[in-house]
């Protein structure tokens, strides 16, 4: 078995004294393990940070085996963003989501686009990537098969209005429709609706309702609780807009 | 076929990293042919440290005295303190010797893969000292990786409350470095910590 391919970067462990257990998130091959040999000397380990962009070759005599990586840089956004708390924890947060949601060798292309499209908003420090961040949430569950209905009310089925999302069904409901249950449901923040610009407090909102899900329909199942990274980039997020907020 | 001891001896030699069991076999091998001038010293030195060898309760560090000798020197600057992941940080700050302040040793990295928390690495323990050994300039000396910057930033913002400078270490070009020869990110990282000239 040998193909080659490229991928990022979600995870490595160290195995034995030189080698590493490279968890990456390939184009074709979804997320995909292998062994770096020397992954653990001084040459690789700068490649081997979450979040970079690795052309790979895999090799393995039989395709149920683990097999080994060879590996080249193509984009180190791990470099980019060691400066930043929030862009560091972003990173970190939606690599921490794929490794903890994908199942193994599950291909997923249509989020290989997105996520390099964040890491490069991320290294660019473009005004907009918090948007991109929950949006790219989102397209995980919907990859998953959990995707939330945001197109029309779950009650009336108007198009108009819509302010919340149900916690059950991840199906929009009208501020109309949800009267005394309002404080029941999920806000829906108007950038997931269309909108290009969205306050801080609506990133917080999108943060709340992808987390919802992905807790519910992603983690629950196998008891697993949010990855670490992602909890701390939502902390992070409210603990900033509180800082703000006193300023 | 070894006798029992000499096989234990070279399994026991074998677990040491950068040791496998042919390696531990050479080095039994050389020991057991130069008892005096080799294998005795050696376990002469290695009971002397089981024995005598501990944490520093002050900052982590490995020394025969508690607080360790760096603790107890009294022309280092108390008042500033460098934040390592491992003793073998401080071990090559030391090798430096440009650095006249304290140390605090965390012991490893905020690692979701490996499960360490803030109570693994006692960071409420560098905040306590901060306290109240009137800290005024905490130096994050962590990798330039993932785990050491989340590691660094988390222990920013824990510091800052308590009025204390918090610096960390210049990354970018090393000395004899050539640009040609290094990789994209340590020259995106030099390029953002660019200082004027003179």
């Amino acid at each position: 078995m040998d193909w080659q391919d490229e991928g990022i970067v979600l995870s490595a462990r160290r195995h034995g004294e030189r080698d590493a257990l490279l968890s990456l998130f390939t184009y074709e091959h979804g997320r995909h393990l292998g062994l770096v040999r020397g992954g653990a000397g001084r040459r690789a380990r700068p490649l081997l940070q979450r979040g970079n962009r690795l052309s790979c070759r895999w090799r393995a005599r039989l395709s149920e085996h683990l097999g080994s990586y060879m590996i080249e840089p193509l984009r180190l956004f791990a470099a980019t963003v060691l400066d930043d708390a929030l862009l560091l924890a972003s990173l970190d947060s939606a690599c921490g989501l794929l490794d903890a949601g994908l199942g193994e060798r599950d291909p997923h292309p249509a989020l290989y686009a997105p996520l390099l499209t964040l890491f490069e908003k991320l290294a660019a420090r473009a005004e907009d990537w918090p948007q991109s961040y929950v949006r790219f949430e989102l397209l995980l569950l919907a990859e998953l098969g959990f995707g939330l209905d945001l197109e029309r009310c779950a009650v009336t089925g108007g198009r108009e209005d819509l302010a919340y999302v149900s916690p059950r069904t991840g199906r929009a409901v009208s501020r109309a429709a949800a009267g005394e249950w309002a404080p029941r449901l999920l806000p829906l923040p108007a950038f997931l609706l269309g909108g290009e610009k969205a306050s801080e407090g609506e990133i917080a909102q999108g943060l709340r309702l992808a987390g919802h899900f992905i807790r519910r329909h992603i983690l629950a199942p196998t008891e697993r609780p949010l990855p670490a990274a992602r909890e701390r980039f939502a902390d992070l997020w409210q603990q900033r807009m509180e800082e703000k907020g006193k300023a | 076929m070894a006798a029992a001891e000499i096989d234990r001896l070279i399994r026991l030699l074998a677990r040491l990293p950068g040791l496998g069991p042919r390696s531990a076999q050479r080095a039994a091998l050389a020991m057991l042919r130069r008892p005096e001038v080799l294998m005795t010293p050696l376990a002469q030195a290695l009971l002397e440290c089981a024995s005598r060898i501990g944490r520093c309760r002050v900052c982590g560090n490995l020394d025969s005295r508690d607080p360790c000798t760096i603790c107890s020197d009294e022309g280092r600057d108390a008042a500033l303190v460098c934040v390592v992941e491992e003793v073998e940080d401080l071990w090559a700050m030391e090798r430096a010797s440009s650095f006249r302040g304290r140390y605090h040793v965390l012991g490893g990295t905020l690692s979701a893969l490996e499960e360490v928390g803030p109570d693994e690495l006692g960071i409420g323990r560098l905040l306590a000292r901060v306290a109240e050994d009137a800290v005024r300039e905490v130096i994050l000396g962590l990798g330039a990786t993932v785990e050491g910057q989340t590691t660094a930033h988390y222990l920013a913002e824990r510091l800052r409350p308590l009025g204390v400078t918090v610096t960390r270490l210049g990354q970018g070009v090393p000395i004899g470095g050539e640009l040609n020869y290094l990789d994209e990110g340590t020259l995106d990282a030099a390029l953002r910590a660019r200082r004027p000239v003179g």
